[in-house]
């Protein structure tokens, strides 16, 4: 007898769990040549304010966590990735929308360089502070240091391509320096995203410390934007209307805002992308004053 | 030079004129003459013109509302005029090499100190603060800031993880009336440093130190149209900050403002960087030492009459304590000297302008009707001209009343208490705000527990109201993004991404949209 395919549904990832979107609505994915491979959640506006909510209540454990304890656990997303790699291959493989030409990654090459960025940037969660932080040489009797501390929650908004490599990126970033963070994945290839979140959720991480939402990046985007919880905005694959709606929304409260605009898929592998440079837009800097004479 | 400042008001005199008790101090008026013409141009591409607006506007002595000079209204076109000098003087001073620019930067710190008498009086005259804080701490901060960022200019390439800074292009700086020259500073000498070239809005009512600063950068020889100076109201800022020539804003002054900024910066390729308001909270603890703690409060809120963005303006005393410390507090209240800004011996100064005192007087109002207790002391009349207000503080305030959660800009305290550290913590970030904190505590494990948790660009533990150019100043949360002075502050003035600079001759913006690069404009700019 034939065996008939189970055919996976995947569902939000919030707050450590896999919720259906509260709206019931999906979204059908199919590969190159039509046939449906999978359904995904449509996510709503009220499914990204639970998984904002989410991100605030992690905020103080994990951005109170030890930095060598935020390292351990980005490197044990390395390590459950690595362990899933097949299966991401298969992920990203699994729709026809991806784009050709000389930019386009090979899906074992993507794989592999999403789980060397999650190692690099488990290595940047005890280092980014020296990196970006200083003791200032005032003129008086005082001792004084500036520190990068977490923003808070950061809303990540990821391109298309390349699905996989460019998520993880833009959530490491913010992550490994103490923020939390809600995503949206890329909405051409959402499928890596939605495997992405059971990596998360064997990693150890505290829950809502990452939550990954799969929809309409033009129905969420101003909801992001106007969002008064969410404290910064990473956003990349964006043009100029998008980035005119996210900052218009950024300016109700001051939210920081850095977005990039489209860029070839085989940048992600650039070794800038894993500078101090990516982590100090979602970084406060806090400077601290004592005197240090009687 | 520098960080000695708010001693100016926390060490204080004793025993003001007409409080209990002491004895009448003699007037120790600075005597020190400064010229000021009856009418001042806009400064553009190295020269005073009359504004092609052909508006002028006053400014006033706030302490007499005496007329000091008529000064330039940049229209649209004046703007615009100075930014295309901007705009022209660009290629060279950013290709110049970078000693020279230092040496530029140097020249004009030392001609700020050698003036620094008559800008500070200038300064005291057009804006109301007392001298001593003039004298001590705007001006020689002021050259400190130049002298700071001087060394920075042919150090750039060190500053930044291996990436190559470039100068940003034409930088549009809005500053307030609270810090003139000191703000000009802090707004031009990065920029300059960086290569950048500038367009300065001084505020309204204190534009005199920075036409007196134009005359400086003449003096010491700096290349047309790399510093211009525009005068005027909100309407010249906003000209400014709408101009599609303009590739940076930097705007210090009100959330409000700065909000709209950002709203109208919106899609725009202008990078931004905003130091907005704030309602800092002050934390003292019951093992705090006491006078000490006392002192600063007084430095935390009256320092320049309390117009001060980072301001102490919420004192949040730990419960056991808090009868004993408000004795204190008015104790010492008591011998603050209100009046004459130029006498030497007087620690609080004039309001700035007509429209701020009203300002004041309206928090004054909703505090009392909304049941705080108001504490001031009424010994001396205040002076029959000009614009005054007693330094106060009030007690009985809820977190909900007005005075405990708007910025008033003036010199009234908002007085509350805690019985935890949790409590505390939570009362201090129960803002919009962001920008500084004060924990008092001789503890220091509370003290460094307290500092990471407020959510603060500036915390002084033990202290309150220092500066320095080498240490980062600027907000979280809606007090603004982007930082000033240090290591920090440069970055708003340098791009160390890859996408391609604007041509200098460049007469519209470039959308940057599909532009494959990085760009970072926002926050930590």
């Amino acid at each position: 007898m034939p065996h008939l395919p189970v055919l996976k549904t995947y569902k939000l990832f919030v707050n450590g769990g896999f919720p259906r979107t509260e709206s019931g609505r999906s979204m059908p994915i199919e590969d190159a040549r039509g046939r449906l491979v999978a359904h995904l959640c449509r996510a709503s506006r009220k499914d990204l304010r639970d998984a904002v909510e989410a991100a605030h209540a992690a905020l103080r454990k994990w951005s109170q966590a030890t930095a060598y304890n935020r390292g351990q656990i980005l490197y044990r997303m390395a390590e459950m990735l690595e362990g899933r790699a097949d299966e991401f291959v298969d992920a990203i493989r699994c729709t026809g929308a991806r784009p050709t030409g000389r930019s386009r990654l090979a899906p074992r090459a993507e794989v592999e360089a999403a789980v060397e960025r999650l190692v690099s940037f488990a290595g940047w969660a005890d280092k980014h502070q020296q990196v970006l932080g200083c003791r200032n040489p005032v003129a008086g009797p005082y001792h004084v240091f500036s520190l990068p501390e977490p923003t808070g929650v950061v809303a990540v908004i990821a391109p298309d391509d390349p699905p996989l490599l460019a998520l993880v990126s833009l959530v490491a970033a913010p992550l490994c320096a103490g923020n939390t963070v809600v995503a949206l994945a890329s909405e051409r290839n959402p499928v890596p995203a939605a495997v992405l979140g059971e990596v998360m959720a064997t990693s150890d991480l505290p829950a809502g410390a990452v939550n990954i939402l799969t929809g309409l990046r033009a129905e969420l985007l101003e909801h992001v934007a106007g969002h008064r919880e969410i404290r910064a905005v990473s956003a990349a694959g964006v043009d100029k209307a998008q980035q005119r709606t996210l900052e218009l929304g950024a300016a109700e409260n001051l939210k920081r805002v850095h977005v990039r605009g489209a860029q070839p898929s085989d940048s992600w592998l650039d070794e800038r992308e894993t500078a101090p440079e990516t982590i100090a837009p979602f970084v406060e800097t806090k400077t601290i004053w004592h005197p240090s004479a009687g | 030079m520098g960080t000695s400042d708010a001693k100016a008001t926390a060490a204080g005199s004793v025993g003001a004129a007409g409080s209990t008790p002491g004895w009448a101090y003699s007037p120790a008026p600075e005597t020190t003459a400064v010229a000021i013409a009856d009418r001042y141009g806009l400064f553009i591409d190295g020269a005073f013109v009359a504004p092609r607006s052909r508006r002028f506007f006053e400014t006033v002595n706030p302490a007499t509302e005496a007329p000091l000079a008529r000064v330039g209204d940049a229209g649209a076109a004046d703007v615009d005029a100075a930014v295309s000098a901007a705009r022209r003087a660009l290629p060279r001073w950013s290709r110049l090499r970078p000693s020279e620019r230092a040496a530029y930067l140097f020249r004009i710190a030392r001609r700020i100190q050698e003036r620094a008498r008559e800008l500070a009086v200038l300064e005291t005259m057009d804006g109301g603060k007392p001298i001593k804080e003039s004298r001590d701490f705007d001006i020689p901060l002021a050259a400190q800031h130049f002298f700071y960022h001087a060394g920075w200019c042919d150090k750039l390439r060190y500053a930044f993880h291996g990436e190559t800074p470039r100068p940003v292009g034409v930088c549009g700086q809005i500053i307030p009336w609270n810090f003139p020259l000191l703000m000009a500073a802090w707004k031009l000498a990065p920029a300059l440093a960086c290569g950048n070239t500038c367009v300065l809005k001084p505020a309204e009512t204190t534009p005199l130190t920075a036409l007196r600063l134009a005359e400086i950068l003449d003096e010491v020889g700096l290349p047309p149209g790399v510093v211009n100076i525009v005068t005027g109201g909100p309407e010249t800022g906003r000209h400014l900050s709408l101009h599609p020539n303009v590739d940076k804003i930097a705007f210090t002054g009100s959330t409000e403002v700065g909000k709209a900024i950002a709203a109208a910066c919106a899609g725009t390729p202008k990078r931004l960087t905003l130091e907005l308001g704030g309602k800092s909270p002050n934390i003292v603890f019951a093992d705090a030492a006491l006078d000490q703690a006392v002192e600063g409060v007084v430095s935390a809120i009256w320092f320049n009459q309390g117009h001060v963005c980072c301001a102490g303006s919420r004192l949040i005393v730990e419960e056991s304590i808090l009868d004993a410390f408000i004795r204190r507090l008015e104790h010492r209240m008591a011998s603050l000297r209100l009046g004459d800004p130029l006498d030497k011996n007087t620690d609080v100064g004039a309001i700035n302008s007509r429209a701020q005192l009203d300002r004041i007087e309206h928090f004054l109002t909703c505090g009392e009707r909304e049941g705080a207790r108001r504490h001031e002391v009424n010994g001396s009349a205040l002076p029959t001209r000009g614009y005054w207000c007693r330094p106060c503080f009030f007690t009985g305030v809820q977190p909900s009343h007005a005075i405990a959660r708007e910025e008033i800009f003036g010199p009234v305290l908002a007085v509350m208490s805690f019985r935890t550290l949790d409590e505390a913590v939570q009362r201090a970030n129960n803002t919009p705000y962001g920008l500084s904190a004060g924990v008092w505590t001789d503890k220091g494990s509370k003290a460094f527990e307290v500092a990471r948790r407020l959510e603060a660009g500036v915390v002084w533990c033990n202290t309150f109201n220092r500066f320095d150019p080498s240490s980062p100043f600027g907000g979280y949360k809606e007090s603004g993004f982007g930082r000033e002075g240090g290591l920090s502050g440069l970055r708003a003035y340098v791009r160390t991404d890859r996408s391609p600079a604007r041509s200098p001759a460049a007469r519209t913006t470039k959308s940057p949209g599909n532009n494959p690069s990085k760009r970072s404009r926002r926050g930590r700019a």
